[in-house]
């Protein structure tokens, strides 16, 4: 087990690597506008200003320098400054709050909702919740996010409001709301991952309750409960974990629309902004924490395949 | 079975289904053959395909269901702004004063443009890099493999909005770009479907009879292994065009004067609380069109895997 873990970490390495690396030649070394001209906005930048920020900078080293440079710095904690000198690691932890409350809450509704859901058409295979699960997951997936986005907004954060007199979700994000404030976003978010879940628990858990030891357990006489808990559901969690993990990173990059919707200002939001002004440094920044808290789901997703199923062990 | 499959030539047209897989029903019918049985008689599969053959004519033709182009300058009159819908002006006028309707129909053409570019960019990148990961293994395999995980880290929106940046927004280039960042999906499900198929008899059989490393990839691992892809790619086309319209939304896919329904939520969602159908309109055929491709890959899927019946 701990060598395992060891191994998977060291794995991880190269794929974080690869991942910054990648995003920083895409920000730095893509052809486009000059961040020190965007900086001094419509007027021509004053080339000795300019000249002394391409100095402190390093922007007129060779590429692979300037990523050596910043990688370096990264594992020291420095994440570097952005061009008008604040720094980045500060920009990032004041959003990051936000969007890692927004995406656990969406993590919490996809993940019940969508079990359960998908546990009930699977049990009912055929019958009307089944098909109800069927077609509103079909609608679900095919409506994009930013259209359930400003539906919900209109419905539940307005119209329910002035029309019902039921004030309870606020068509903008209110941050003195607390928990309250996250449950329409991060159900917003959670919609489309919801309803692929439920469509593979359904799946999953249809095959598993065919095989022999759930027949068997029936035979037993064990109580129907059991049965689907303990025999079925287990066996069947193994895709369905899989998907949650690798969903838990896709949350948090996806979060840039629904933080855009409901005035959100956490790191999606950061991040487009960073994109557009040419912030090298707060997106590569943004990214890398980003790919960590995939890679670290994945690998949480890994060593849980040990508990659902004794016969995986790692050596 | 798998011997006088290799020994017996191959019929013209028969090529891809010649393929081993072991068939459940006694009668001469392929995996093929069934599936396309299966999807005559499926009413998803019908529904979805008509309306992908209303959304190919729209996009192939728009002025056949429009009085004028939404890019003629007399196109939009401002005093005609955020209007209601009417008899005449079926889904009203926008905030600039166009005709939502025109404008909605002339969208569909870059949606299709970036679902059908993207998905054949992908399967084709995607699809050649795995069955060269999967038939070589070794240190190819591993390389390429790596390299997947890399671009599965990086969120697609994310992605996205960092090369297209760098480039003209138009529905060529968000292709490229979705392509660049959803290759790795097909790639794994190449590779894991030639991985399973590589050991099996037919290919032990076509090796002893001296078939070189080419022919058995194409003629024996390829028509085997391809099903799986073609279901995902299916049912990815729609997600592609819902991926363009989030680009597009957030400002860096297609860019004015270009028509994308993506673009048109995202000037309608200004005035949203005031203008409901400024925004509903395009964003109802968005979600038609994702459905009606998600329909089609559904029941392809269903038809071309019977461990799901």
């Amino acid at each position: 087990m701990g060598r395992y873990l060891i191994r998977r970490l060291i794995q991880a390495i190269p794929v974080l690597l690869g991942a910054t690396f990648l995003i920083y030649l895409l920000t730095f070394a893509m052809p486009g506008a000059d961040p020190i001209q965007l900086l001094a906005g419509e007027k021509k930048a004053d080339p000795l200003v300019a000249a002394m920020l391409r100095e402190k900078y390093h922007l007129d080293d060779p590429f692979l320098l300037q990523y050596w440079n910043y990688i370096t710095g990264v594992f020291q904690g420095d994440f570097g400054e952005t061009l008008s000198g604040r720094k980045v690691l500060d920009m990032i932890t004041e959003a990051f709050p936000y969007t890692m409350n927004l995406a656990i809450v969406a993590f919490v509704i996809e993940a019940i909702v969508g079990v359960v859901a998908g546990i009930m058409a699977a049990l009912r295979r055929g019958k009307f919740i089944d098909q109800l699960v069927l077609i509103s997951t079909l609608l679900v997936i095919s409506i994009p996010v930013f259209v359930t986005g400003f539906v919900l907004q209109l419905t539940l954060g307005v119209k329910l409001k002035n029309e019902w007199g039921i004030d309870f979700f606020s068509p903008s994000f209110n941050e003195a709301d607390g928990f309250r404030a996250y449950l329409l976003p991060a159900f917003v978010l959670a919609s489309t991952s919801l309803a692929y879940v439920a469509r593979l628990t359904r799946t999953s858990l249809m095959e598993t309750m065919r095989a022999d030891y759930v027949r068997t357990a029936t035979a037993k006489g064990l109580p129907r409960r059991r049965v689907v808990v303990n025999h079925g559901l287990r066996n069947a969690m193994i895709p369905i974990v899989t998907f949650l993990g690798a969903d838990l990173g896709g949350l948090m990059g996806g979060a840039v629309i629904t933080e855009r919707i409901f005035n959100i200002h956490g790191v999606g939001g950061l991040l487009a902004k960073s994109v557009y002004l040419k912030e090298g440094a707060v997106v590569v920044g943004g990214v890398t924490l980003l790919v960590l808290v995939y890679l670290i789901a994945n690998l949480i997703v890994d060593l849980l395949y040990a508990v659902l199923d004794p016969r995986i062990r790692y050596a | 079975m798998t011997d006088t499959q290799i020994a017996g030539a191959p019929s013209a047209g028969a090529v891809v289904s010649k393929g081993g897989r072991k068939k459940k029903k006694d009668r001469e019918a392929s995996l093929w053959s069934d599936a396309i049985d299966d999807l005559r008689r499926n009413p998803v599969f019908l529904i979805g395909a008509f309306l992908v053959l209303c959304l190919l004519v729209i996009s192939a033709v728009p002025q056949w269901f429009t009085d004028g182009s939404p890019f003629d300058s007399t196109a939009c009159v401002l005093q005609d702004s955020l209007k209601t819908p009417s008899a005449e002006h079926w889904f009203g006028y926008d905030i600039q004063g166009c005709d939502v309707y025109t404008r909605t129909v002339w969208a569909a053409r870059n949606s299709v443009i970036v679902g059908i570019v993207t998905t054949t960019l992908v399967t084709v990148i995607g699809g050649a890099l795995g069955l060269l990961a999967g038939w070589t293994g070794g240190i190819v395999d591993s390389i390429l493999s790596r390299f997947t995980e890399i671009f599965f880290a990086i969120p697609l929106l994310l992605g996205g909005m960092l090369i297209m940046s760098a480039l003209p927004g138009n529905a060529w280039t968000v292709s490229l770009v979705l392509a660049i960042l959803g290759w790795p999906q097909i790639f794994r499900i190449m590779r894991s479907s030639v991985l399973q198929n590589k050991n099996n008899d037919y290919v032990v059989a076509a090796r002893a009879l001296g078939a070189g490393t080419l022919r058995i990839t194409l003629r024996h691992i390829l028509p085997n292994a391809i099903a799986p892809v073609i279901v995902v790619g299916a049912i990815s086309l729609g997600v592609y065009i819902s991926a363009e319209a989030a680009l597009s939304y957030l400002g860096i896919g297609v860019q004015p004067p270009e028509i994308s329904w993506g673009l048109m939520v995202s000037d309608a969602s200004v005035r949203w609380l005031q203008a409901p159908h400024v925004l509903l309109f395009p964003a109802v055929a968005l979600s038609i069109t994702v459905l009606a491709f998600i329909m089609v890959g559904d029941a392809v899927r269903d038809a071309l895997d019977p461990k799901l019946r």
